[in-house]
């Protein structure tokens, strides 16, 4: 799109977590950007005691930042967020909001949406401006078919995106006007957070890592773990896993990588010891390279591999960690 | 307690799907159509409540003609009443839409528990749920891993599965919940209870029956325009036969000079 003939204002809903921006955040103004082409970019940042974004916001391309900090908003609640932003909206809705496909994202799109009458749509690959309609494509039918999702002219939009399919944006000099916005004196927030219990992980979150190493029932237990959790910490990489380890309790079930898991889209998937079933394919055929290490050669996963490694992977992963490590250590 | 469960038929995701030429949609001919996955956790969740505090399950779902099967498992898995909310008006419904209506059913009936699941295998999109619970002016809790009520202080604890966190949640009721996977372990139909589902009525409402009037449900925002294939991937190279440390080697060098991750 030409620039200048972009919509008027796009928000984009700042994920953040212990005082970090989230990666997703900074794909998500990367694409306002574009959408918006001249029009304002805005971030909106709900929280209690969040540290100055202004600086780190305007370098991915915000415009603004709204900022609300409120104790109410110590902790991500449905209620809570939706009430402050349905807030914000009421003062002047943007064309489009932007919210990453996290926990918390689809757990609040389709209550805000609900509540402001606006137009949604969820898990979006991409997103753009034609004829005045905001036209996505998102994977259905457990990523056996892509849909081309038309939200009409006249209606507020609001657009969860999957992360990693948008490009972080390059850093600019920009720095951003923050605006504080008070939340409503008498908002209602009837759940109460109890506790956010972290699962203890060596590696980073699965949905954003840059590459995954995944493991399935080829792995024969959770004491060969270690050997992805080995190869994940030299490559910086997240670990993940098909559902026959979840299911017999090897690895959490956040693990799990599929139609009834997670839907990941990193540059690069190592399958190890994983067959490629349909289910599992629906989290992961997304992935820019596929590498797999599978000792039967007529594998499904080999069908669709970029690179398929026909052999065993008790012998590969210990090598291989050694040689990323190597690799790492010479620059 | 008066439990709702909201339910949809969706193509059996262990078959392939066929597009229809034309991307309007996929072809039915022969297709398995079955109850949602997660939906079938979210009857069990709705029967084992049930079963706990006693009560009512009833089952519901926006559709053609043709989802009365999967009220019909419901049924069979021992909810006690079902209900089939069909209107040509509901035909290319947005979830918005199918919120609403499902809310217009739901409301004069002061459920204490409204469960969904946390997706559709179909449309993947996730928004009934929460779309539903705003309608409703529930609270809510979504993709819940774990679910224990306390009826006598009408408040229920449920565990969220976030990224890299485990979200102990309070929520009053009456609530919605969509539930995870991970929640329980959906029972099959027993062979009396296929025979009793069999007999029992499923009523069928439109939107007049609902009390709806066509501007209360009004247009979809969002409109599917087409479907089109995923791009196709083929196989890349094959490393077979090789040792261990010549395997390595080739990992090594597509990691950097393809994947350029290394
Ligand atoms: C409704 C439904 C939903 C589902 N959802 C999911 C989902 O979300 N995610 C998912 O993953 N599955 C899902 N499944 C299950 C899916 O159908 C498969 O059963 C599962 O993906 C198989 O996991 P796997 O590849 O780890 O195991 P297997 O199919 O058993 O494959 C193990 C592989 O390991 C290889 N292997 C064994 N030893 C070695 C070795 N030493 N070195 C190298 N390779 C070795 C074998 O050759 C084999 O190919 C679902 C199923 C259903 C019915
Ligand atoms: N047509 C429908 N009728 C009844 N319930 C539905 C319908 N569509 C979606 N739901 C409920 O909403 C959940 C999420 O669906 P979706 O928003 O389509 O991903 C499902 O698991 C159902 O519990």
């Amino acid at each position: 799109m030409a620039a200048g003939a972009g919509l008027s204002e796009v928000w984009v809903l700042v994920a953040h977590e212990g005082g970090a921006v989230r990666k997703i955040t900074s794909e998500l103004l990367g694409k306002a950007r574009a959408l918006a082409g001249g029009g304002r970019v805005v971030a909106v940042l709900l929280g209690a005691g969040v540290p100055d974004p202004a600086r780190t916001l305007g370098r991915r391309g915000a415009d603004e930042v709204i900022l609300v900090d409120d104790a109410r908003l110590a902790h991500y609640t449905t209620e809570g967020y939706a009430a402050a932003l349905a807030h914000l909206a009421a003062e002047g809705p943007p064309a489009l909001l932007l919210i990453g496909s996290t926990a918390q994202g689809r757990d609040l799109a389709p209550r805000l949406a609900a509540r402001l009458g606006a137009a949604v749509v969820t898990d979006c690959q991409s997103l753009d401006v034609a004829d005045g309609a905001l036209v996505a494509t998102r994977p259905m039918y457990t990523r056996k078919a892509i849909g081309t999702v038309r939200l009409g002219p006249g209606q507020m939009w609001i657009a969860v995106a999957l992360p990693a399919v948008f490009p972080v944006p390059a850093e600019t000099e920009r720095t951003a006007e923050v605006r504080s916005a008070a939340l409503p004196a008498e908002i209602r927030i009837r759940t109460r957070v109890v506790e956010t219990r972290a699962i203890e992980r060596e590696t980073v979150p699965l949905t954003e890592a840059e590459v995954i190493v995944s493991g399935g029932r080829g792995l024969r237990g959770p004491e060969n773990f270690p050997l992805l959790d080995a190869l994940a910490r030299a490559l910086g990489a997240a670990v993940g896993s098909s559902r026959p380890p979840v299911d017999s309790g090897w690895v959490p079930h956040d693990y799990e990588i599929g139609q009834t898991g997670k839907t990941v889209s990193p540059q690069v998937y190592i399958a190890c010891g994983i067959s490629g079933a349909p289910q599992h394919l629906a989290g992961m055929s997304g992935s820019k390279f596929i590498v797999a290490i599978n000792k039967d050669p007529n594998a499904p996963i080999f069908q669709l591999a970029d690179l398929g490694v026909v052999g065993d992977l008790f012998e590969i992963l210990p090598r291989l960690t050694e040689a990323v490590k190597r690799r790492k250590a010479v620059g | 307690m008066n439990i709702i469960v909201c339910l949809k038929q969706v193509p059996d995701t262990e078959a392939p799907i066929r597009i229809r030429p034309d991307g309007t949609g996929i072809d039915e001919t022969g297709l398995n159509l079955v109850m949602n996955y997660y939906d079938e956790h979210a009857t069990e969740a709705a029967l084992r409540l049930r079963e706990q505090f006693g009560g009512t399950v009833t089952a519901v779902a926006v559709g053609p003609e043709r989802a009365r099967e999967a009220l019909r498992q419901a049924l069979a898995m021992g909810a006690d009443e079902a209900a089939l909310l069909r209107d040509p008006q509901l035909d290319g419904a947005d979830h918005l839409q199918v919120a609403r209506a499902l809310a217009a059913f739901i409301t004069p009936r002061t459920p204490d528990v409204v469960i969904c699941g946390k997706l559709s295998t179909d449309d993947n999109a996730a928004v009934v749920g929460p779309a539903l619970a705003e309608v409703l002016d529930l609270p809510q809790a979504t993709a819940i891993a774990r679910l224990e009520v306390d009826p006598n202080r009408a408040r229920a604890t449920v565990h969220r599965e976030l990224e890299g966190a485990v979200e102990v949640l309070e929520v009053p009721l009456p609530a919605l919940f969509t539930v995870e996977r991970s929640l329980n372990e959906p029972r099959y139909p027993s062979l009396p209870g296929i025979m009793k589902a069999k007999r029992k009525e499923i009523a069928v409402m439109d939107l007049a029956a609902l009390g709806l009037s066509p501007e209360e449900v009004g247009s979809p925002g969002a409109v599917l325009e087409r479907l089109t294939s995923p791009p196709g991937r083929t196989a890349g190279v094959q490393v077979n036969g090789a040792e261990p440390e010549a395997a390595v080697e080739a990992i090594i060098t597509f990691l950097s000079e393809r994947a350029k991750v290394l």
